[in-house]
């Protein structure tokens, strides 16, 4: 099979386990270059896991990933990174003992095309005003910033997301889809866990919908309005 | 004019020196474990046996190659330190799941065997190592006489802790250390090696341990159960400090060296008790420790 060079990630039959219990039972996804797709579902439908699961985070897993036309799956999970991969965890993950600056620079360089510390802060002035606080001292809206900052400084161009929006204000989540438009006209690729859909809908290209660690269907933007009603279905908006 | 108000000055100042040098290795040593409990979450039993064995390798070098002391002081820690790298690769690696409970008898038994070995081998007197010619003699001060290896015992660790702690804090390491200790799943997600920061990290842990060994060597007696005896202090030391706190390690061990001379002079009788006190009375009033953060 040849790889399709634009195939940032390909996802195949992917099953993944926390100790006993199977929570992604053969998956298959695939994100182009470019493109902002979005896993939607319920709480618990698996959504969190997968993008775990590509980071190497979970405990057992089989089936395939393939980041770039190489294949991770025997991959340590200190080596991942360096694909060009940049995740953001659901509980954003910053570090209490760090200042926002060395949380800023604390992932390594993965692509020599990263953005500058002075990109950084003029995309997120609040970042720069705060840089010698305690990282954890931020609002809940700065620390997302930085968690995404974060994974941009280090150069990463394939974006796994998970709930970025959860719990912040409107005008937050305002900007957040404001940063999003930016890092996809620039040309990375994103995969998106959301709860929120009126997030999501404007600026995704595709989404996935999981329930119980499958995918049960794949809805195209353009395709939104005609199945609202099975979207209604499976995510009870 | 050595009394004043009762107080003899010459005694209390020579307790107050042998606390601060016994405050010195209890300083190394706790900073030793902080570092490992840190990052690893495992109470290492064994940093007695690796500081018993900083002293031994040290002796034995000198006895049959003729080492001297300043190359021992350089190499030692580093022998040490590699033999740390060795049990935490091959014996706690494998374990590092399962519940802390079996790191912590691991490195309990791998201490009693190594000084079971040393003594065996050994017997259980202690032998001496010479004072290096160039730190023999001493300086005379107004209230007491200070030999120069003493004095180069506390400026020397204080020294080792102050560099350790601004490694931790100031520099790009001390910052994955940090956040290691923190999340390390997370971390190894940014692209970091984790496994290999924490097996380091054992190692310098237990190289500062085999550094207190041979700093140890010409001033106490060169024994088996050398490392035993201080590790239930130490212990103590890094309960009222604070489990994991680095700078708190440092500061309790000097301090509590302290206290240790001060109780000697002024009441003798509860010197071997009082860091035991402290660390009840301590719990009872912030069970953290006096610089750990609350849980």
């Amino acid at each position: 099979m040849s790889h399709n060079s634009r195939e940032k990630l390909r996802i195949t039959n992917l099953h993944a386990f926390y100790d006993e219990s199977h929570i992604l039972h053969g998956i298959d996804i695939s994100v182009m270059q470019g493109e902002l797709v979005t896993l939607l579902g319920r709480n618990g439908s698996g959504r969190s896991t997968t993008l775990k699961a590509i980071m190497n985070m979970v405990g057992k897993r089989s089936g395939e990933i393939v980041v770039n036309g190489e294949n991770t799956m025997t991959m340590p999970a200190h080596k991942i990174a360096h694909l060009g991969l940049g995740f953001c965890p659901e509980e954003r993950g910053i570090f209490a003992s760090l200042s926002v600056e060395e949380n800023l620079l604390l992932p390594p360089q993965v692509r020599s095309d990263a953005m500058s510390l002075e990109e950084i802060y003029e995309l997120f002035p609040n970042l720069y005003e705060r840089r010698t606080s305690q990282g954890t001292r931020l609002s809940g809206g700065e620390q997302q910033m930085l968690a995404l900052a974060r994974i941009l400084r280090s150069g990463a161009n394939i974006l796994l997301l998970d709930e970025i929006t959860e719990g912040l204000a409107p005008v937050i989540v305002q900007k957040l889809a404001e940063v999003l438009m930016l890092l996809k006209n620039r040309g990375l690729t994103i995969l998106l866990v959301e709860q929120n859909f009126r997030f999501a809908a404007p600026i995704a290209d595709r989404h996935y919908i999981m329930e119980h660690g499958h995918i049960v269907e794949e809805i195209l933007a353009n395709e939104l309005k005609a199945k609202s009603e099975l979207l209604n279905t499976y995510l009870g908006v | 004019m050595a009394t004043f108000l009762g107080i003899n000055f010459f005694a209390l100042f020579g307790q107050l020196l042998i606390g601060l040098i016994n405050g010195s290795f209890y300083a190394l040593l706790s900073l030793g474990l902080a570092i490992i409990f840190g990052l690893l979450r495992i109470i290492n039993f064994a940093q007695g046996a690796m500081y018993m064995l900083g002293a031994f390798v040290a002796l034995l070098g000198f006895k049959y190659m003729g080492m001297n002391y300043w190359v021992a002081l350089l190499v030692v820690p580093i022998i040490v330190g590699l033999i740390g790298i060795l049990i935490q690769r091959f014996l706690i690696r494998p374990i590092v799941n399962e519940d802390h409970l079996y790191s912590l008898l691991l490195t309990f038994g791998l201490a009693l065997m190594i000084q079971g070995i040393f003594t065996h081998w050994f017997g259980s007197s202690g032998q001496s190592y010479p004072v290096p010619e160039a730190l023999k003699g001493g300086m005379r001060l107004p209230f007491m006489y200070l030999p120069n290896y003493r004095a180069w015992i506390i400026v020397v660790s204080v020294l080792v802790c102050f560099s350790t702690w601004w490694m931790i804090e100031k520099t790009k390491l001390g910052v994955y250390l940090r956040a290691g200790t923190e999340n390390p799943q997370l971390l190894q997600a940014f692209g970091i090696n984790v496994p290999l920061i924490v097996t380091l990290t054992f190692g310098f842990g237990v190289g500062l341990a085999g550094f207190a060994g041979v700093m140890a060597a010409p001033v106490y007696s060169v024994s088996p159960d050398m490392g035993s005896n201080i590790l239930i202090i130490v212990f103590a030391i890094v309960v009222i400090g604070g489990m994991g706190s680095i700078g708190g390690a440092i500061l309790t061990g000097l301090g509590m060296g302290i206290v240790e001379g001060l109780t000697k002079y002024f009441y003798p009788e509860a010197s071997a008790t009082v860091i035991f006190l402290v660390m009840v009375i301590v719990l009872m009033i912030k069970p953290s420790g006096l610089f750990g953060k609350n849980a």
